[in-house]
């Protein structure tokens, strides 16, 4: 009997065992996001009873659920967005799982059946991605393989339809997405590399779209094509990338319908070693809006990604004139350098004085016709090495960054823009935006858990809403509370009406990765940074409440 | 006795169900050169690791992150610490994050995960999110935001876990 029991009980231990390698992989996350703004009609900054038309309150939600089971993953994504807020494309207002999929993966190949994200190379063909603040998603919803048969080889394959708001896919209400990417690492293949301080990786793409020609005019290609090549290569210090892509004729509503290849170049050259880091950056792009959908002119069902090659900003007024790709045409190039000045020399101090500037400009491509009437035809005709006159954008921006003491920080910053406001959000007619701006941002720390930053941004410009100045104060107690004060008036508003003030007062409260904000006042839109973190809010005014959490 | 046997069978398995494993998820993104890199491969010899996503625009991240790089060296020596910093900036600014980094002066190791893979499948909202991870790799204590002053309450817990106080 005791045998027995002996033998049972190992035989359940064993049974324990193995269990205990399964439950010891398993694990359950996710995170979760509630954004909710109530609104009122304020006439001043242009919102009335009649823009809110009843929709006093706009929430937008959503929850992610990731179940990992050793080698398996499975995932799903809820949405709510009833009704959006205040900016957000009206289509995306709807209930339901826009994500659902599972996921296999182990070191030889990795499977994914239903929703995910992908980007080959630089994006220059294909990227899905999703920015919930922006409220973008153009997921894939279909299968992907990726590969990995030797040393240094990653093989991916992706196929399926691109996801549209709420709208489901059904034969030939948009088009399908095939593609394949091949990437090779030499240094993972040949470990001699990394010994002589190279690196060298090379990639190929190659995408196609099938969508029905159903148009009563044009004769249209069902099948287009997107290919792309790229090359990264490294020596000691130096870093050299460069990517080409060409597009097979693709008449869409974004070019006019004309029928000529597209092609974009997007390289970069970079230098940095520790305090000192350079890069140049050059980019051109011609007729390269790729789209599952040759109808759509939004911001919606996007094949590829052109990067715009600009810098960020984080400030709300250096982020007020922000730069938007142009695909049908346009030539950038943009220099940073970050240099420290060393600590214990006269300019650098105590601590070290940070120098970041940054130039860049977009011009247009100069095309053999401007007679914008090549609906059908060929179009035009672009020497590949010619600049236009035409400036889209130009930023050139300086910043120092310095610690005075224990207690002082701060940053400040100038900005020379030229914004042409006609061509990037299309107000045609307006003239380009030629604008100066400061920023200075200090921090003051009391004690080790108590700060208080300031922040006072200028713009002074004759165009558009004219001058602009700015005002924050921010008080938190670190790790979880903030509280803080802004203020931006546009008193140079060419109208005097309409020399206004967007004040809010915020406070917040964080807990671990639990976050609870409230916001009163009015918004301007923009990059907004307060509280430790940032993102994109479009235009209101009244109330706002953003609850985000994760486990 | 057999009865004892028979509940201490039932609770063997029930312990494994509530030692579950963060581990990090495995996902393919690139270091600052350029090559892939597995994140399954962020290991720092059974010691703690601070792992945090960051991105070019965001100022909050650049603050957090200055701090930690102030304090770096102290506290490697005295906790055997590694911080691993992720930027999420897209192919918009890949190319900018390398001369950022050392124009900074940061010492700690950065990672890009230009599309995002890494932090969704790390279930991030927002940056800065800020993860600490005992010398098993799973995650301890995590936050999102950062205030001035953050990182010493931070280096508590890492302090903890190695068991100096």
């Amino acid at each position: 009997m005791k045998k027995l029991l002996f033998t049972i009980t190992a035989l359940l231990f064993s049974m324990v065992v193995s269990a205990q390698d399964i439950f010891d992989n398993a694990s359950l996350h996710g995170s979760f996001q509630t954004d909710v703004q109530f609104y009122r009609p304020d006439a001043a900054i242009g919102i009335y009873d009649s823009t809110i038309a009843g929709r006093k309150i706009g929430i937008n939600g959503f929850t992610n659920l990731t179940y990992t089971l050793g080698k398996f993953k499975a995932g799903l994504r809820y949405e709510a967005l009833l009704t959006p807020l205040a900016g957000f494309d009206p289509r995306q207002e709807g209930n339901g799982f826009p994500n659902v999929w599972v996921n296999y993966n182990t070191d030889f190949i990795e499977i994914t059946a239903g929703n995910f994200y992908e980007q080959f190379g630089n994006g220059l063909v294909f990227r899905t991605y999703e920015e919930w603040t922006l409220g973008y998603d153009n997921s894939m919803n279909g299968m992907r393989v990726v590969l990995f048969p030797t040393k240094g080889l990653t093989l991916k394959g992706v196929y399926g339809s691109q996801r549209f708001f709420w709208q489901k896919y059904e034969r030939n209400n948009r088009g399908l997405v095939r593609g394949a990417d091949a990437e090779f690492s030499f240094n993972d293949a040949f470990s001699k590399l990394d010994e002589a301080g190279l690196r060298l990786s090379v990639g190929a793409s190659a995408v196609s779209r099938y969508q029905r020609d159903a148009d009563p005019i044009y004769k249209l290609p069902e099948n287009t094509g997107a290919f792309a090549g790229r090359v990264n290569l490294g020596a000691g210090n130096f870093n050299f990338m460069t990517e080409y892509a060409y597009k097979i004729n693709d008449p869409s509503a974004i070019n006019q319908f004309i029928y000529s290849n597209g092609q974009a170049l997007l390289s970069s050259f970079s230098y940095s070693q520790k305090g000192l880091g350079v890069m140049l950056q050059l980019k051109r792009v011609d007729n390269f809006s790729f789209k599952s959908d040759r109808a759509e002119t939004a911001n919606a069902l996007d094949i590829n990604f052109i990067p715009p090659i600009n810098r960020m900003h984080a400030y709300s007024l250096t982020a007020k004139y922000p730069y938007a790709t142009q695909p049908n045409g346009e030539m950038g190039m943009q220099f940073q350098l970050n240099y420290k000045i060393p600590k214990g020399t006269p300019l650098g101090g105590k601590y070290g004085t940070g120098i970041s500037l940054n130039f860049s400009q977009v011009n247009d491509i100069v095309r053999d016709t401007l007679d914008k009437e090549y609906r059908g035809t060929l179009g035009y005709k672009s020497d590949f090495f010619k600049v236009s006159d035409h400036i889209f954008f130009r930023d050139l921006n300086v910043e120092v960054e310095k610690r005075f003491n224990s207690k002082l920080k701060g940053v400040i910053q100038y900005m020379n823009l030229l914004y042409d406001i006609a061509v990037i959000e299309g107000h045609t007619g307006e003239e380009a935006v030629k604008a100066n701006l400061a920023v200075a941002d200090f921090t003051y720390k009391f004690n080790s858990r108590n700060a208080l930053r300031v922040e006072a941004q200028g713009m002074w410009t004759k165009q558009d809403e004219g001058d602009w100045a700015a005002l924050m104060a921010e008080y938190t107690i670190a790790p979880k509370w903030f509280m803080a004060l802004s203020d931006q008036y546009n008193y140079g508003n060419p109208d005097p009406d309409k020399r206004n003030h967007y004040y809010t007062i915020s406070g917040g409260y964080t807990h671990e990765s639990t976050r609870i904000a409230l916001t009163y006042g009015r918004q301007y839109e923009g990059v907004v940074c307060v509280g430790g973190v940032c993102r994109q809010v479009p235009a209101s005014s009244g109330f706002t409440v953003t609850i985000s959490t994760n486990f | 006795m057999k009865k004892l046997l028979f509940i201490l069978l039932l609770l063997v398995p029930m312990s494994h169900l509530f030692s579950q494993e963060s581990q990090l998820p495995k996902v393919n993104i690139k270091t600052l050169n350029g090559q892939s890199f597995n994140t399954a491969d962020i290991k720092n010899d059974g010691k703690p690791i601070i792992l945090s996503f960051w991105a070019l625009w965001c100022k909050p991240c650049q603050k957090e992150l200055d701090a930690f790089n102030e304090v770096y060296e102290d506290w490697q020596k005295e906790t055997g610490l590694k911080v691993v910093a992720v930027s999420i900036d897209d192919s918009r600014s890949t190319a900018k994050v390398a001369p950022h980094v050392k124009g900074k002066g940061w010492e700690f190791e950065v990672l890009l995960d230009p599309n995002g893979d890494f932090k969704r499948a790390m279930n991030v909202n927002m940056i800065p999110h800020t993860f600490l991870l005992d010398g098993n790799g799973k995650i301890v204590s995590q936050h999102t935001a950062y205030f001035d002053g953050a990182e010493q309450e931070l280096y508590q817990k890492v302090k903890k876990l190695v068991g100096k106080k």
